[in-house]
């Protein structure tokens, strides 16, 4: 690891101040991405600014049909959070299946997303329940925070505070791990609720992606059955040793209907 | 260079480092507390697990800065005296070990699971160890070894 300044930041607004200060600064928020990273010599940030401590982004909140998870929220407090667990079970699940109980303890829902790796989970959360991300600066819909491989609507500078997930009448998520990582090989998240339903797919694809087929058939009959006969193209889908982009788009068809079933569909 | 005071079995230390020590690296190398290995350096192996303010947590993958403040236990600090913590007997008792290498972390991690899961089943005990490999063993005996102490009530 290259050598870098470590700043504790208590505050939001103390995190901006250090990062506008810094030449080349980079947030940590549980460091279960970004630690390994540097390990691995792939960035050399002059400042690391540790947000893993402010307290303001640590809330979940329950209130007027949503639930909104701050940025720093550990993914062993989604998954241990009455709150969350009584209004989108599927949400506490999902975060449940991540890694392991140490990176669990320590990773953060916000650096999840920032990350915006093409095999994690919550991507498949935030576009598949319809969440907000708020930011230091605006809401961002959902659907339009991941742009492509590690790529996020996010501006330089940039500090995502909070997500706001509203409460589907339904969800559920399905997973099949890469057998060596545990990340996601294929994840679906279905869901329907008051903007309809939704069906995303991460791991599949260099980006979390909506299958619009499937929610149209779901819409009508929402049940597992409904997805017979539906494929997902190969094109454009991930491929490496452990599995091709066929065998990737068969599994998005499988998870689908598993989800289903888990949304109680 | 960050200052750290932190709290590591019970006695306050303190220390100057580089920004970018790990814990694991304060602990070994500063600490002298060379109980806490390091198998991997892509945050998989568990070899290094600490407890940080009663949480499991891959002390290859926290910055000493980031724990200081915090409360640490590491593999040294769990014995009373000569006894040995039951989970540390256990692995003895059950042959939960061959080179010993993975066995500090699987034993933090073990002590973990057992404080969220109490009476934890096999399944459970296999699902929590997902970020502890152990090259020797099979898991078995290490299954065996926790579930001793589970059932011990
Ligand atoms: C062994 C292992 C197994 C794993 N398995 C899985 C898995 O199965 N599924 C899965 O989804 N993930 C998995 N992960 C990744 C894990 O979930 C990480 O915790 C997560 O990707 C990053 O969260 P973090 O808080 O640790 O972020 P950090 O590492 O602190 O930061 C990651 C990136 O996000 C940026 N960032 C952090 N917070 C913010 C913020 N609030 N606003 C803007 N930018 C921010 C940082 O600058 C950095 O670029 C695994 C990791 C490990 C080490
Ligand atoms: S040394 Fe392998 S996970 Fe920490
Ligand atoms: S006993 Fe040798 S690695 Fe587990």
């Amino acid at each position: 690891m290259y050598n870098f300044n470590y700043h504790r930041a208590g505050s939001l607004a103390e995190a901006e101040s250090a990062l506008a200060a810094a030449e080349d600064g980079a947030l940590m928020a549980g460091g279960q991405t970004l630690l390994p990273t540097l390990k691995q010599r792939l960035a050399s940030p002059s400042d690391v600014i540790d947000i893993g401590a402010i307290p303001e982004l640590a809330n979940i909140e329950s209130a007027g049909g949503a639930v909104t998870v701050g940025a720093g929220t550990r993914h062993a407090d989604v998954a241990g959070s009455a709150a969350v667990a009584s209004a989108i079970p599927a949400l506490a699940a999902l975060a449940e299946l991540i890694g392991d109980p140490q990176v669990r303890n320590m990773g953060t829902i916000g650096g999840s997303i920032a990350n915006a790796d093409p095999a994690a989970d919550y991507p498949a959360a935030i576009v598949g329940l319809g969440a907000t991300v708020n930011t230091n600066r605006r809401a961002i819909a959902g659907d339009d925070f991941f742009q492509g491989l590690f790529e996020t609507a996010l501006d330089e500078g940039e500090i995502i505070t909070s997500m706001a997930f509203p409460v589907p009448e339904a969800a559920g998520y399905a997973k099949f791990p890469q057998p060596a990582s545990r990340f996601a090989m294929v994840g679906v998240m279905v869901s329907r609720g008051a903007g309809g339903v939704r069906v995303a797919v991460t791991g599949a694809g260099p980006s979390v992606f909506r299958v619009g087929d499937m929610e149209a058939a779901l819409a009508g009959n929402f049940s597992a059955g409904a997805l017979d006969g539906i494929s997902v193209s190969a094109d454009g889908l991930n491929a490496d040793i452990h599995g091709s982009a066929e065998y990737r788009a068969h599994l998005v068809g499988v998870m689908a209907k598993r989800a289903v079933q888990a949304a109680g569909g | 260079m960050a200052s750290v005071s932190l709290t590591v079995n019970g006695e306050a230390v303190s220390a100057e480092v580089e920004d970018r020590t790990l814990l694991v690296q304060l602990l070994r190398d500063h600490l002298r507390l060379t109980g806490t290995h390091v198998g991997c350096d892509t945050s998989q192996c568990g070899a290094c697990v600490v407890h940080m303010d009663g949480r499991s947590v891959k002390s290859c993958t926290v910055l000493a800065a980031q724990a200081s403040g915090a409360d640490v236990t590491t593999i040294e600090g769990i014995a009373d005296g000569d006894t040995l913590h039951p989970m540390q007997q256990a692995f003895m008792d059950n042959h939960g070990l061959q080179c010993g290498f993975c066995t500090p972390g699987m034993v933090m991690s073990a002590i973990d699971l057992l404080k969220r899961h109490p009476g934890a089943d096999e399944a459970t005990i296999r699902r929590e160890l997902e970020g502890n490999l152990c090259r020797c063993t099979g898991y078995h005996n290490i299954v065996k070894a926790i579930r001793q102490v589970a059932t011990a009530g």
